[in-house]
């Protein structure tokens, strides 16, 4: 039997050993809290609704902060554990680079762009989906992953590209959407089929030197950015900043590039029209050998 | 009456004025004539640079007939290091450091290389980059955004129409194609007027008015030097560096 002495310590170190974490997480956070709350209020403004950085401080110390670190450089105490091409390190939020946008090559997002990244979450990485959040709670996010980057002070976010409506799928789209592949030569990275295995795939590497694997679209998962047909257009008209794939914008014509989406639908394992017609056309892949047709734009 | 008097007063002010400033004129061009030359040498054994395996890309195999070696350091006749930067780090002021020009310097991808592998320019300074080149290239410079320049990457198919741009902050920008990763070269973007040694080492820095300044050599692998510098009106200054092979 133990004495009323030894039960007493042996509760209080029991209370001292769980209170010491709590004690160290509540002293930084207030402290950082109190310096969060007097950064430049940040604010994002999604449809109808107003984001504030400040409301969303505890989301972010709650559930970003592992692997975006508490000054939103990328470097939580996760990252290190994270590693490309088949886990991407995180975001760092200082530098405003971001993959997901509707604005061309070099220009900051708009706040639509983060707010849906945000909620769609990030296919082959660690950033999940987090439709567990209110649109409020998300768009406060928005805002405060904007207050980590002197870049929303100085600059506008560009203005969205302007996506034509989309045509009616037919075989003679899915043929030029070939032709598109062809001579802008997607094969490079992404392979004949779409299987992420052009000459160029291996070598892939990211704006930190990270290697970065190009997307193969035959595997099943979803394009980084979404997989509606709108999200396709986007990612080639745009590019992904901060990873080798550059915008074609100037390359492509809009009504190409519906052809070429189209013609990328047919390398997707998805059923889908465009995989019908491609059957029915019996399309070979592009010949990587070919002579490209020079001097076309 | 009276008004066409002072019609006549002011018209003949104004081609007074203009006159003068034409008379005037000359002497400002006269002093942005003065320039600083000089010659860029490595001391020491040349580095070994890598021979580059293109077969990733049969057209980049075909379009050089003689193997290609990277461009980190390049030493031609005598000693003479090509691709080094020098600009004016301290002395210049007003007109002459702030002064944009308007020509545009090209970076061209040529045979799945850069030409020039370095390309200086003006912060603020327009420039294009342009293919010569039967395979899709893309054009990724990879500055640090909080500089204030943002990094952008554009594709480059065969016939592409140029891309044109400027950088607004000064700073050593490393620029990479992707889809040929052995291609690497430089925006050196300084403030104020610039040149790049040619392949004996050489370089004339131009529209450097009269006075004493710093110059600074910068070199990708090696670092940067600095010299002084004076220019008197009639007479070019001089400054030459010496890098020490590493």
């Amino acid at each position: 039997m133990r004495t009323g002495l030894q039960k007493w310590s042996l509760w209080l170190g029991a209370a001292a050993f769980l209170a010491l974490p709590l004690a160290s997480w509540a002293q930084l956070s207030t402290d950082q809290l109190k310096a969060w709350e007097s950064a430049p209020s940040a604010v994002s403004h999604v449809g109808n609704v107003t984001g504030h950085a400040k409301d969303a401080a505890a989301d972010y110390r709650r559930y970003c902060v592992g692997c975006h670190g508490e000054l939103g450089d990328g470097n939580g105490e996760v990252a290190q554990w994270l590693n490309p091409p088949t886990w991407p390190k995180p975001r760092n939020f200082q530098l405003g680079i971001f993959k997901c946008r509707s604005t061309p090559s070099g220009t900051l997002p708009t706040d639509e762009d983060l707010f849906d990244t945000i909620a769609r979450g990030m296919d082959r990485s660690a950033m999940p989906q987090w439709s567990t959040f209110t649109k409020q709670e998300r768009v406060d996010l928005v805002a405060w992953v904007k207050h980590f980057s002197p870049r929303w002070a100085n600059e506008k976010p560009g203005d969205p590209i302007k996506i034509p409506p989309e045509p009616e799928v037919t075989p003679e789209r899915i043929k030029a959407g070939r032709d598109v592949f062809a001579r802008v030569q997607c094969w490079k990275c992404h392979g004949v089929q779409g299987m992420a295995n052009g000459p160029s795939a291996s070598t892939l590497t990211d704006d930190l030197g990270a290697p970065i694997a190009a997307f193969n679209f035959t595997e099943g998962s979803r394009p980084k950015c979404g997989d509606t047909d709108q999200d396709i257009y986007r990612i080639f008209m745009t590019g992904l900043d901060g990873t080798p794939m550059p915008s074609f914008a100037d390359n492509i014509k809009p009504e190409e590039a519906w052809d070429l989406v189209f013609y990328l639908r047919t390398f997707m394992h998805q059923p889908s029209k465009e995989k019908q017609m491609a059957k029915q056309l019996n399309l070979k892949p592009v010949d990587p050998n070919a002579p490209p047709p020079s001097g076309q734009q | 009456m009276r008004s066409r008097y002072k019609f006549a007063a002011v018209l003949s002010a104004v081609v007074l004025l203009c006159s003068g400033a034409l008379l005037l004129n000359p002497k400002v061009s006269a002093a942005g004539e003065g320039k600083i030359t000089g010659t860029v040498k490595l001391d020491g054994t040349a580095p070994h640079m890598k021979g580059i395996d293109m077969s990733k890309d049969p057209y980049c195999v075909k379009a050089n007939a003689t193997p290609v070696h990277l461009e980190n350091v390049v030493v031609g006749s005598g000693g003479g290091l090509e691709h080094v930067v020098l600009y004016i780090s301290d002395g210049l002021t007003g007109g002459a450091l702030t002064a944009v020009p308007s020509d545009e310097p090209v970076f061209d991808q040529r045979n799945c290389m850069y030409t020039p592998h370095v390309l200086a320019m003006d912060a603020n300074q327009k420039f294009k980059v342009t293919t010569s080149d039967q395979t899709t290239h893309n054009i990724h410079p990879n500055p640090n955004p909080m500089t204030g320049n943002i990094p952008w990457n554009q594709s480059q198919p065969p016939g592409a129409s140029p891309v044109e741009k400027s950088w607004k902050a000064t700073e050593w920008i490393p620029v990479q194609c992707n889809i040929h990763p052995w291609m690497h070269g430089w925006f050196a973007v300084v403030k104020g007027p610039y040149a790049t040694t040619d392949d004996s080492g050489n370089y004339t820095i131009n529209n450097v008015p009269p006075g004493s300044y710093t110059v600074t050599a910068w070199q990708e692998d090696l670092g940067t030097q600095t010299a002084k510098a004076t220019v008197a009106a009639g007479a070019a200054g001089s400054a030459n560096f010496t890098f020490k092979a590493k």
